[in-house]
């Protein structure tokens, strides 16, 4: 009893020193806070569009026609569009399986195509390895809208062996064609950043150049090939211009050009459906992001040298 | 383990020569060191041995077959690069497995050798970690212990410790010897640090331009160096060098006149060698060492005079004195006790008996 009244003050004591050490400074706090408010406005302008989007989708055909009402609030909510988009478009059973499948078979040949490409580019050292580099940019630069054109002729000729035009395997044939140039100037890059000795260490080790390859470059650079994935797979799922000049075919068509040409009839817009469609349409690309955010950010090569 | 023959050995590169034709046989289990300068071709030439760089002329042997066209891979040999290198996205155990696992070696074997090395290294509690996870010091043990569990019959090291701090360094040194008194193996360390080339090597390389100036053992590269460029290059402080000219001291014996008021007598079993060179403008060579203020009681071949200090640099266990002579600045070694204050003269003793005398048409010691 006695002892324990007499550690019992000192025990008090250590605690108020261990409390005073870790208290951060008031002026750190206020320091953290102005920051976040700092951001708030950037968010509020990043997240707008979105707001309006799911809101209106939300409302009624009445209230999104009411003209005294706000538009950046509801009053009621109802489900009516994404019912419409579920039972009177062909939104859920072709447009969304199209445009996965599209995205997906353009992204998974470009990356590899792209990422064997941009290593070659930034580890061989042959004759004129410069110009292709500076080719590949080029490509990279030639505006969709003019390419097109050329394009058609290219589908129509390959249409008369396979046919593949008004299907998604136009699309699958076509959109490599600004996606390859892109994964690859994005990786060789990367390339360049991962340390030539860990490679040569890899070869001293027992590796050829393809099992190097494998085994070490690749897993090193899974930043950057992620990366590389989740910039395709956007790209190919907003891609717009191919997919209305090659698919005429409703069943055939992609998300974004399904719900520009049956949602919006000559000047008849269903704005409820429409927003319902962009919102649906964006979920998958919200969540594939934050699925890879940390893996995306995240430097892997840290550690390999010094 | 295997020796290792360079014939005649090129390497071109657009303009560069950056190895030109040298040749060089390094025994088997033995311990050497390339030194130099940098762009000296020290570590081009390592490059070549491992097969990371083409040869564009000659032959390299290691054991009995001639490498020129074999890849790194089929070489057997290990390499620890300046910067590690480690894969960082493998543990410490897998990165020193790797290397065994493409040559399809048994788990348990794997294993074995793994855990050996990691003793041998001190780094048995590491392995669960990744390379991001450790300090410099560590990073260097794995990237060694990855080259020892190959047994390779070569070891290549390229500048194995200068990114380390200085005491790390050394201590790293001391180690790099008793591993390899352990794994006996052959050893080409590359090194622009002439301190651990002498203090590791069975014998040392020192090149410049390509070309190799000398090769010896660290006694005979302190001692009796060959060159102007490997007597400057080995030791530390460097070696003095003062213009001079041969003249006859009388009775057959021979002077270096270094100014006019001061000659240095030549000790007489030099005079022989260095008469041909009488009354030619020549090159005294002597190390800081060799310029004390202490004065034999016995022996001949010490010669004395008197300096004024300019700059006292204490090192503890001696004290560089620097004077000029004619504008050119020396470097002497003195006991910290004989040392005065800056400005005032001293008295110095020359051990003659290990100077150099340099002919300075070709740079070559006489």
């Amino acid at each position: 009893m006695s002892s324990d009244t007499a550690t019992m003050p000192a025990m008090a004591k250590s605690e108020r020193t261990s409390l005073a050490l870790n208290r951060t400074p008031m002026w750190r706090q206020r320091k953290k806070l102005a920051n976040y408010l700092a951001l708030l406005p950037y968010i509020a302008f990043a997240l707008f569009p979105f707001y309006i989007m799911v809101i209106t989708s939300l409302k009624s055909n009445q209230e999104i026609n009411n003209l005294s009402k706000s538009p950046f609030w509801a009053t009621g909510i109802t489900t009516d569009h994404y019912v419409y988009l579920a039972q009177n478009t062909g939104f859920f059973d072709h447009w969304l399986l199209n445009t996965v499948i599209v995205a997906t078979v353009s992204t998974v040949i470009s990356v590899s195509v792209g990422t064997l490409g941009a290593y070659a580019l930034a580890r061989l050292r042959f004759r004129g390895v410069e110009m292709f580099g500076v080719a590949v940019f080029i490509t990279y630069l030639v505006p969709q809208s003019l390419l097109f054109i050329p394009l058609i002729n290219v589908v129509n000729a390959v249409d008369s062996v396979v046919p593949i035009r008004d299907t998604y395997w136009s699309l699958i044939l076509t959109y490599p064609t600004f996606l390859i140039p892109f994964v690859m100037w994005l990786l060789m890059g990367y390339f360049r950043t991962i340390p030539v000795e860990v490679e040569e260490c890899a070869y001293l080790d027992g590796c050829s150049r393809l099992s190097a390859l494998f085994r070490v470059v690749l897993p090193m650079a899974m930043p950057g090939i992620i990366c590389a994935v989740l910039f395709s797979y956007t790209l190919s799922w907003n891609e717009f211009l191919y997919s209305l000049v090659f698919i005429q075919d409703q069943a055939a068509k992609t998300l974004s050009v399904g719900v520009f040409t049956e949602l919006i009839r000559g000047d008849i817009y269903y704005w409820g459906s429409l927003m319902a469609a962009c919102f649906t349409g964006a979920i998958p690309i919200v969540v594939l992001y934050s699925f890879f955010m940390d893996y995306y950010v995240s430097g892997l090569t840290s550690g390999a040298i010094k | 383990m295997a020796a290792i023959e360079l014939r005649d050995l090129w390497k071109r590169y657009d303009r560069v020569e950056a190895v030109q034709g040298i040749n060089l046989d390094i025994r088997h289990n033995e311990f050497i060191a390339l030194v130099g300068p940098s762009g000296c071709g020290k570590t081009t030439t390592l490059r070549m041995i491992a097969g990371l760089e083409d040869i564009t002329a000659g032959e390299i042997r290691v054991g009995d077959r001639v490498v020129n066209e074999v890849p790194p891979k089929d070489r057997d040999i290990a390499m620890v690069f300046q910067n590690y290198a480690l894969y960082p996205h493998m543990t410490v155990y897998d990165n020193m497995a790797f290397g065994l696992k493409l040559r399809k070696t048994s788990k348990a074997e794997i294993d074995r050798r793994v855990r050996d090395a990691a003793d041998i290294l001190n780094i048995g509690e590491l392995l669960d970690r990744r390379p991001k996870q450790l300090s410099g010091g560590q990073r260097q043990r794995v990237a060694m212990g990855r080259a020892i569990v190959r047994n390779p019959q070569v070891f290549l090291f390229d500048e194995p410790l200068s990114n380390l701090d200085a005491k790390l360094r050394v201590q790293m040194r001391t180690e790099i010897k008793k591993i390899h008194r352990r794994v006996r193996t052959t050893v080409v360390y590359v090194t622009h640090d002439q301190i651990e080339a002498m203090t590791l090597a069975d014998r040392i390389v020192v090149m410049n331009f390509g070309l190799i100036e000398q090769v010896g053992t660290p006694d005979e590269m302190y001692n009796a160096p060959k060159t102007r460029f490997v007597a400057s290059f080995i030791g530390s402080p460097s070696m003095n060098f003062l213009p001079c000219r041969v003249v006859s001291g009388g009775n057959g014996s021979l002077a270096l006149r270094l100014t006019d008021k001061l000659s240095l007598a030549v000790p007489p079993e030099r005079a022989a060698r260095y008469r041909s060179h009488l009354d030619r403008e020549m090159v005294f060579g002597i190390r800081p060492e060799h310029i004390s203020d202490r004065r034999p009681n016995a022996g001949s071949g010490f010669e004395e005079f008197e300096a004024g200090m300019e700059v006292v640099e204490p090192m503890g266990i001696d004290t560089m004195v620097f004077f000029s002579i004619d504008g050119i600045e020396i470097c002497a070694r003195a006991r910290p006790r004989a040392v005065g204050p800056v400005g005032e003269a001293m008295p110095f003793t020359v051990d003659m008996n290990e100077m150099h005398l340099i002919d300075p048409a070709n740079d070559r010691v006489v």
